[in-house]
Parts: C-alpha cells; structure tokens; sequence
C-alpha cells in the first residue's frame, strides 16, 4: 500500500497562493468528524467565499425591494445592482450585450429554457436533435420531453473508453434533418473537456445551433462566447462559489429574439389586455415574475472574486492538483480511474476493487474527506463506461495538496478496512 | 456518529463471505428490492412451509451495509413463522429511523450492529432495503414486472 509522504508536497512551488485564498472561504476552517474538512465535492456545488456572503448580508440589509417596479430609492437600488450584476457576467463570458444574458434559477432552468423557447418552435416532426453520451440528464431528459411531443428524433454522440468524444461519429451524425445540437463544455462525471470550438464550427457549417452546457466550464477556465461561437451557454451561480437558485443563459440576441417565452407573468410584459399581451424586449421577456434578486447580486459578486484571480490562474493550479492526485491514485493497487481523457479538468472518478461507493464516501467522511457517489446524474456515461456507480473528487481552487494526501491516504484506510 | 463503528468486524465479514447467497430451486415467494437512489437492488427467493420460513436465499449488487443486513437477516428469519419475521422487520426499520429505543426489550439481538445507521440518513435506505423486500416477498409482492411470464419463478408465486 502506498504510503505518502509529507515530503511529497514540497515538490510543488505554485506561484498561486491557496492559503491566502483558503482563508476567504469561511466553511473551510470546519471540523468534520473531529478532522478538518477536506472538501472534494465541488463538481457538486462550489463554496462560497466572504465577499459574496457579505455581498448578500449587504443587499438585504440596505438594498433590498422588488425590481423594476417603484419609483421609491430602494427599488432604484436593487435595480441598478441586478442589472450591474448582469453586467458583470457578461464581462465575465464576454458576450457581446447585456442584453444576451438572461438570470434563470440554473442550468437545469436555463436548458429548459431553450427546450421550450427555441425547441418547441424550431424542431419539428422528424427533426433530429444530438446530444453527447456524456451530457448530464439536465441536457437529455428536456430533449426527449421535445422529441416526445413533436415526434422529433434524438441522436447521440458516443465517446471512447477514457470518456472522450468520438468527434468524426459526430460529425457523421448530422444531415438535412438535424435541427439543434446540445453537448456539454466539461464532462461532471468525467472530467472530460469537449472540443465545443471545433464542434461549433461544425454545426454552424451545416447551419445547425448548439447549445453548450457549461455548467462544469465556467468555475474552472475562461469561458468567451464569442470565441466559441456558440449559441447559447447554459451555467449555474452555486458551482461558481455564488448562491443556489441563480444561473445563467446566454444566447445569441438574434435568436433570443425570435424565440417564444418559457414563463408568461409579469416583467415579462410590455402591455397585457385580455385581446392581446405585448413582449417585453430581451432579457426582461424571459423573466417573468419576481426573479432571486439578492442571488444574482451575489453571484455579481462570485464573478468579481474569481476574476480577481483570474480563471487562467485557476485553471492552471488545478492542473497541477489533477496531475498529483491522479499519479497518487494510479500508485494505489486496486483503484481505478473511470474518465482518462488527454484533456480535463480537475475531475476524479474511480473505482476500487471489492468496495461499494457508498461505502467509500462514508468512510472517507469519516476522515473528514467529502466526494460524491452514485452516477453523478450521467446514467448513460455509467452504462457506456460498465460500472454501476463511481465515487467523485472533485476539485476547486481552493483545494490544496495536502488535501489530495488526506484523501489519498483515507483511501489507504477505507482498503485496509475491507481487506 | 463514528461511522466507523458502523463497518464493525461483523458486517464486513457478513459482507465478505455473504450466507445464504444464492438463489433456490424451489422458492413459494420472491420479491426484488430497488434502491433507485444508487441503482442497488436485491432478490430475496423464499421457501414457505405453511406459515414457517423453510429456506431463504439472496443475491444481488450492493453496498456492504445492505448486504451485511441481507445475510444477517438470512440467517436470522430462516426457521421462524412468518409472523415473527414481520415482528422482526418492524423493529429493524423502527430501529434504522431511530423509533426504537435499543434499552427496551426487543428481538433484534446482534441485529443491533445496524443501529449506528441512525445518524447516517442517506444510509438508512441501505441497511432497510433487505427488510423491505422480505416483507414483499412475505406478502407475495412480486416486482419483478420485466419477468416473462413462463419464469418459473411466476409459476411458484402464483401458486403460492
Ligand atoms: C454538466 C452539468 N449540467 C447541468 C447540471 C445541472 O445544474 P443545476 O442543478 O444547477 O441546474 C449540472 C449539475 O450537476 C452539471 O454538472
């Protein structure tokens, strides 16, 4: 069995400063089980930092009321701070106007979104749609409620044994009747990063739109819209250290334009009578009601702090954190890692011999070690991949090497247990 | 809760070298349990003679803690009239959610290993699971609806 050595970690003379930014992050100073928290589960959701939970305590201590509505200061506030907010996530994927980002409850909400504002319009009887075998059921089970309703067809995308793409299958699927192709910027389950750009371009030679599951994207690189070309981008605030309840959909203005609402109610509107109700312009169309406005202030202020170190930044020493913990885990007898594709992120999926996930992530809680187990909400990638279940670490920015010795190590001792 | 004291040597070795794993030729009742939170599931065949459970076997893909509690729970019920066995599964799954009070008299016996699970929610499901599929299979609750219909195994249920 592998011993780790404390030595190890010296090895590693990252420029990037973790402690400093581990200290932003109040929920990582708690004590699990009596050993310190060791949090490998940000696939699932990130942490948030003290900036944006003082951003939320700010807000509704002296900015909140109802947007877009009174005259009075506090709604002239609170608007101005949403609308500041949108701003900011657009500076923050590089869209072209602000009006391209629509504040949706997530990803799941933003997908579905689409489903009903373009697909509903667009895709007809025989259409095709593609999908990837890697997308999250969030990106597959929308579309088959479409494919369902308009007898539309959907065809998907496998991928090769370390969990990659087969883009020339791809590229095969599409002829006259493809009408929307959805795939994932990064695999949740996997790691796995999609060459979108290229997948893009392609589409667009046929004339086909994409819509690109970021959700797993956006906290680990720089994502730009524009570059990718994409058509609509789909993202959630609580895996980018904001809040729950708040995420995004950019989409191009030309087609927000052209597509059916999703939810009918008010702000939506721009005159109602019961002859006829008059759309409001993009965004405001697609928000209808209430929306959660302290939410989209603080994951305003979620972009604002991850900008200021910069994605390039993160990424890169989350790089460095991937290759340590996988030639960690590849000297471990037993274990395996399911998702070994050339390029991913920080992601780790894996299997150890004669051991259930369940059981690997409640005793690696024990050791304070948190990860996710189960099939990551990718059943498909499962069955493809043949195993029923994996357990996950996944890591952010504010994990640090000695955090992937503690794991290795619980590892260690979850093996020693069931011998 | 420790979890840890939760993988006592007991359950790992009821993991291990599961008992009564397996299947049988002449089972009277049969259920399947899911667990559709991780995709686990569990066959539990039993041979009723009258009101007495004659034999019982289980097979399937778990985790530890369920299959631990399906083979203790095998070797617990096996020879005991049906009705005590329902006792048993009453007190089991009271004592998983943490209703029953381990001090006060009860039949659980060394069953109580599984009473840590208590302080685990999302394991509770795992250690009850087999409990469940006994009371199906007790009560002829087939789910085994993908079954075809010259199985032997519908056969024996339907004359049971
Ligand atoms: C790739 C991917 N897509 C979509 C989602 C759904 O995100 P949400 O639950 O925030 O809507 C997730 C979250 O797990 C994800 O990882």
């Amino acid at each position: 069995m592998n011993i780790v050595e404390p030595a190890l970690k010296s090895q590693f003379s990252s420029a990037f400063d973790v402690e400093r930014v581990r200290a932003d992050f109040p929920i990582l100073k708690l004590q699990i089980e009596g050993k310190p928290l060791v949090y490998l589960d940000n696939a699932a959701s990130s942490q948030m930092p003290q900036s944006v939970i003082d951003r939320l305590v700010r807000y509704q201590t002296t900015q909140h009321a109802n947007i877009n509505r009174g005259v009075h200061y506090l709604s002239e506030t609170a608007t101005a701070e949403y609308e500041g907010s949108r701003r900011k996530l657009q500076a923050f994927i590089n869209a072209r106007e602000d009006r391209e980002v629509i504040f949706t409850s997530g990803t799941t909400d933003s997908i579905n979104l689409v489903m009903h504002g373009y697909g509903r319009k667009f895709v007809g009887a025989g259409d095709e749609i593609i999908l990837t075998t890697l997308e999250h059921h969030s990106n597959i089970v929308p579309w088959q409620m479409l494919a369902e309703e308009k007898r539309a067809k959907i065809r998907v995308v496998p991928i090769n044994d370390a969990g990659e793409l087969l883009i020339d299958e791809y590229e095969k699927l599409f002829n006259e009747r493809t009408k929307f192709v959805g795939v994932m910027h990064v695999s949740n389950a996997l790691g796995t990063i999609n060459p979108v750009k290229q997948m893009i371009e392609f589409a667009h030679s046929r004339g086909v739109p994409v819509l690109v599951d970021g959700a797993q994207a956006a906290p680990h690189m720089k994502v730009d819209v524009q570059d990718l070309d994409c058509d609509f981008y789909a993202f959630s605030g609580h895996k980018l250290c904001g809040p729950t309840g708040i995420g995004i959909l950019y989409g191009k203005a030309e087609l927000l334009e052209c597509m059916q609402p999703f939810k009918g109610g008010g702000d939506m509107i721009l005159s109602v009578t019961f002859e006829k109700t008059v759309y409001n312009t993009i965004p405001h169309k697609f928000e209808a009601g209430t929306p959660p406005i302290a939410a989209a202030i603080g994951l305003g202020a979620a972009v604002d702090y991850l900008s200021a170190i910069g994605l390039d930044a993160i990424a890169a020493y989350e790089l460095e954190l991937l290759n340590y913990a996988t030639e960690q885990m590849n000297d471990l007898a037993g274990v395996r890692i399911i998702g070994t594709a050339a390029i991913k992120t920080a992601v780790l999926s894996f299997e150890v011999r004669g051991v259930h996930p369940h059981d690997i992530g409640t005793l690696l809680n024990q050791e304070g070690v948190a990860v996710r187990t189960g099939h990551h909400c990718v059943q498909p990638v499962m069955l493809r991949l043949g195993v029923p279940a994996t357990t996950r670490a996944s890591f952010a920015f504010y994990n640090t090497m000695a955090e992937v010795d503690i794991f290795i190590a619980s590892l260690c001792t979850v093996q020693k247990i069931f011998i | 809760m420790n979890s840890k004291s939760l993988y006592q040597e007991v359950i790992l070795d009821h993991n291990k070298k599961p008992r009564n794993y397996g299947t049988l030729d002449n089972a009277t009742h049969h259920a399947v349990g899911h667990n559709p939170l991780c995709g686990d599931h569990l066959d539990i065949e039993l041979h009723l003679d009258g009101e007495r459970i004659d034999q019982i076997a289980f097979h399937g893909e778990s985790c530890a803690i369920c299959k631990a509690s399906a083979s203790m729970m095998t070797t617990v019920v096996k020879g005991k009239a049906r009705a005590d066995a329902e006792t048993l599964i009453q007190e089991f799954r009271d004592m998983a959610v943490g209703k029953l009070d381990i001090e006060s008299p009860h039949h659980l016996g060394r069953l109580t290993v599984f009473a840590g699970v208590r302080d685990l929610p999302t394991r509770v499901k795992c250690a009850i699971l087999p409990w469940h599929t006994l009371h199906a299979a007790l009560n002829s609750v087939n789910i085994t609806s993908t079954e075809a219909e010259d199985d032997p195994m519908h056969a024996a249920i339907g004359d049971a």
